[in-house]
């Protein structure tokens, strides 16, 4: 059904590119929550869900995803070619695409947006998106002021060489690190570009009071007629979700920002008076146990297979209120290349006791479980604590600082096992490949890496890098079946017990409209902005 | 008191200069690293190491601590790690707010907290003094949480007599203050209650009911000026304690005030924002201090400044 409605979604974007949805009437306003204030609307430095997509508000690159899914557009491109060897991708600008401040878009504040990504002296975390790029070492160490790979033969087209092929390069072209910015309004505002943002997209930042407002309006000039329809956005930072929902209630708020307090999850759902507010989706989420397999016992297979077969992950989606289903494998439903012939690891704790007599700990063994210290995590781990207790592993509960937590991870020895909730993952792009490189890949099992498992498996690796080097639609089926393997042959070696992946529930005022899947856009939190609608003036 | 004024300055200086060395030393014994929660998840080794560069943090701690020393004399707190904007500018857009509500809170703690101490102390032993006695507690132990939630949800959510949440008007001043003020009340009827108790045995207030006076006289004019003394002394921690920030109940009520930007800059590891706020908690301690003790002589000509 899924592949269906995606094919569906697919064919009304080639018949009408850019259009996928019913014209709305432009007009209205709305207030979302907030509880943390805005770090950051500089492009090549946010890097979390809420500024991530205010970010894709204010501003555009090349690709775009098609509203609700995670089908590759162009966006501040016309059209592209890639060639054969698949190193060189060539893009033709949209005409007409001009910055807030006026001034219209050339290919060289491409080059220049993404140059600035890479130069050390920006500090930025989305630097090692951009290293397939030819030149991408030498621009990264500082060594050189350019970067190589990326020509601009006039303003209107933009030609990237790339060190080798990289399947995943259209989607590190629509990422926000590598978004239009104007070079003389960074040069203006230097490190404070971050609180004035100046890009192409739908909306423009109107007002930022540090601590209490930012107010988005509509640019007039977007490049996508009609759009966006909303002439006003407000966003309200430092609110307690509890009494964001309150606000909802009483219409003075149109969406939770921070999404619905889990205390009150149960009374908001069961309450009639949501029906139609509340949309549910799936996330590019997957929670799963890490097992370091520097630390004994956890370098025994059979070990890691009893742990993932002793978790009752049934009970652990019923203790966060069913916000989840119960995962098998290391990528999301959501996520092209999921398995569903997949069956993984039945919870089965006799199963589990045999596998860990079979390994040598009849009796189990004492370790260390680390988690963040913040609800439902804890939580979380405590339910996890009793199923490994159930089968003799005595796992320690290590409740720690998120930072905490992240630094112990990439350390080879120091963590035996760690609840990733909160911290880990959610893919930046919708590809498989991101699920894997830093996190199960050899790269990412190094001091201060990702890969919490410390997994490396150097024949799985190769097959990684085979896919990544499959570029083109031909050959695109044949890649993530490729993947697919991949995933299911990294279940054989259990580094992780995946848990379950996270869904979105969206709760919403009766004053916005738009398909449900803008609600649960999976590259767009909490709300696709651009394409929602003020339902009064319909 | 030029002189008293010199020396008590100079030693500010010292405590403040103790308080950065602290708590720079503090920030680089976290197990955890801020150039990581920088980098963010995708980086490689490469940019993390890079990015160390950038903010010198690759350089010895005591290099690191006197250019930080250096500029904090020119008046430059550093920008934040995450943010990139300078600390004053963050810390400076918030005092306004914090001031306010630190205002507000000082007024209800002593409104609440003064008359119950003294009724109480005046009706000590009998049911009402067992009555306040046990209210204040209540006040004191309540979570502020709930406190502000129900109220909230009873005067801005039910009657809306208050908005719900924000900064601007008087309106939005009142509940986040008197959440704090419920709390502060309970501790100050406490400390008044036992200051009007223990005046109220002195030998001067037997002579003034000797004279005759009405006993509400006897309390309210010749009691309380002394027995008020060790109350001004709280405000002064007080100011202290609230300059930090009042952290759930600015985030209960959206009040933008520096409790939220420390709460933020904490989870994040942003040090320089972590440093700029003790240091104004500081800062605002030793100055709270100092003017109780200049207003002291003021209220009770005994005490003389040396």
């Amino acid at each position: 059904m899924r592949k269906l409605l995606i094919a569906a979604t697919a064919a009304l974007l080639l018949a009408a590119p850019g259009l996928a949805f019913a014209q709305a009437k432009q007009g209205g306003e709305i207030v979302i929550t907030y509880k943390d204030d805005v770090s950051t609307l500089d492009p090549a430095i946010g890097y979390d869900w809420q500024n991530w997509s205010m970010i894709k508000s204010l501003f555009s690159g090349l690709m775009d995803y098609a509203p609700g899914t995670t089908e590759l557009v162009p966006d501040l491109a016309e059209s592209y070619q890639i060639s054969e060897d698949g190193l060189t991708y060539t893009f033709n600008l949209r005409d007409g695409v001009k910055f807030h401040n006026g001034r219209a878009l050339t290919s060289g504040d491409i080059k220049y947006s993404i140059a600035r990504t890479v130069n050390p002296e920006t500090q930025s975390p989305g630097q090692g998106f951009f290293a397939s790029i030819a030149g991408f070492d030498a621009m990264a160490s500082g060594e050189a002021a350019e970067l190589s790979g990326i020509a601009t033969p006039d303003d209107d087209t933009v030609v990237f060489t790339l060190s080798a092929p990289n399947a995943t390069f259209l989607h590190i072209l629509a990422i926000n690190f590598s978004f239009a910015v104007p070079k003389e309004a960074v040069d203006e505002h230097g490190a404070d570009f971050a609180t004035h943002p100046v890009g192409t997209g739908a909306f423009k930042l109107a007002e930022w009071t540090l601590g209490q407002r930012l107010v988005f309006e509509r640019n007039p000039d977007y490049h996508h007629a009609g759009l966006p329809y909303l002439d006003k956005i407000t966003f309200e930072v430092g609110q307690e979700p509890t009494v964001a929902l309150l606000r909802l209630q009483r219409g003075e708020v149109d969406v939770l920002g921070d999404g619905i307090p889990p205390a009150q999850f149960e009374e908001v759902m069961n309450d009639p008076a949501n029906e139609g507010l509340i949309v549910e989706g799936g996330q590019l989420h997957t929670g799963y146990v890490t097992m370091n397999g520097n630390v004994a016992p956890f370098d025994n297979v059979l070990v890691r297979r009893a742990v993932n077969m002793a978790i009752n992950k049934d009970r652990v989606v019923r203790i966060i209120n069913n916000r989840a289903v119960p995962a098998n494998q290391p990528l999301p439903p959501l996520m092209p290349g999921y398995d569903d012939a997949y069956e993984g690891y039945a919870f089965d704790p006799e199963g589990a006791k045999a596998l860990l007599a079979e390994a040598g700990f009849p009796d189990g063994f004492d370790t260390q479980l680390f988690v963040m210290n913040t609800d439902p995590n804890p939580r979380i781990a405590q339910a996890i604590q009793q199923d490994l207790a159930a089968v003799g592993i005595r796992a320690e509960l290590q409740s720690l600082a998120q930072s905490t937590v992240i630094a112990a991870g990439g350390e080879p020895d120091q963590a035996p096992m760690i609840w990733s909730g909160g911290m880990a993952w959610i893919a930046d792009f919708p590809d498989p490949s991101n699920f894997y490189g830093p996190i199960l890949g050899c790269g990412g099992a190094v001091q201060g890496g990702w890969n919490w498992a410390w997994y490396c498996n150097e024949e799985i690796d190769a097959r990684a890098a085979e896919a990544d080097a499959m570029v083109g639609d031909t050959v695109a089926a044949a890649r993530l079946d490729l993947w697919r393997s991949i995933f299911i042959a990294i279940m054989h070696d259990a580094p992780w017990a995946p848990v379950f992946n996270e869904q979105r529930f969206t709760m919403h005022s009766p004053r916005i409209g738009g398909e449900d899947a803008l609600f649960v856009d999976p590259v767009h939190i909490p709300v696709n902005y651009n394409h929602v609608y003020a339902t009064e003036l319909q | 008191m030029g002189r008293y004024l010199i020396r008590r300055l100079a030693a500010a200086l010292l405590i403040l200069l103790g308080v950065t060395a602290i708590t720079f030393t503090l920030s680089f014994l976290i197990p955890a690293d801020p150039v990581r929660m920088i980098a963010g998840r995708s980086a490689t080794p490469e940019t993390i190491e890079s990015i160390r560069h950038q903010l010198g943090l690759d350089r010895p701690v005591y290099e690191q601590y006197a250019s930080y020393v250096l500029r904090l004399a020119q008046g430059d707190l550093g920008r934040s790690y995450v943010q990139k904007t300078e600390v004053g500018t963050l810390i400076w857009s918030r005092l306004p707010a914090t001031l306010l509500l630190m205002a507000g809170a000082i007024f209800f703690e002593l409104a609440i907290g003064i008359p119950a101490g003294i009724y109480a102390a005046t009706k000590r032993g009998r049911r009402s003094d067992r009555g306040i006695m046990i209210l204040s507690f209540a006040g004191v132990s309540a979570p502020q949480f709930v406190v502000g939630l129900l109220l909230l949800y009873i005067f801005a959510y039910r009657f809306g007599w208050f908005p719900m949440s924000g900064y601007g008007t008087l309106g939005h001043l009142i509940l986040p203050a008197l959440t704090l003020g419920i709390a502060g009340g309970g501790w100050y009827s406490r400390m008044m209650r036992s200051s009007m108790i223990e005046v109220l045995r002195q030998d001067y207030v037997r002579t003034a009911r000797a004279k005759g006076l009405a006993e509400r006289s006897v309390v309210l004019v010749h009691a309380l000026r002394n027995a008020i003394l060790p109350i001004t002394a709280m405000i002064g921690l007080d100011i202290g304690l609230f300059m930090s920030g009042a952290v759930v109940v600015e985030s209960v009520f959206g009040w933008p005030g520096i409790g939220q930007l420390a709460w933020q800059a904490i989870q994040r590891l942003d040090i320089p924002i972590i440093m700029g706020v003790t240091l104004v908690a500081a800062a605002a301690i030793v100055v709270g201090n100092l003017l109780a003790d200049l207003i002291a002589p003021l209220v009770d000509p005994r005490v003389r400044l040396r």
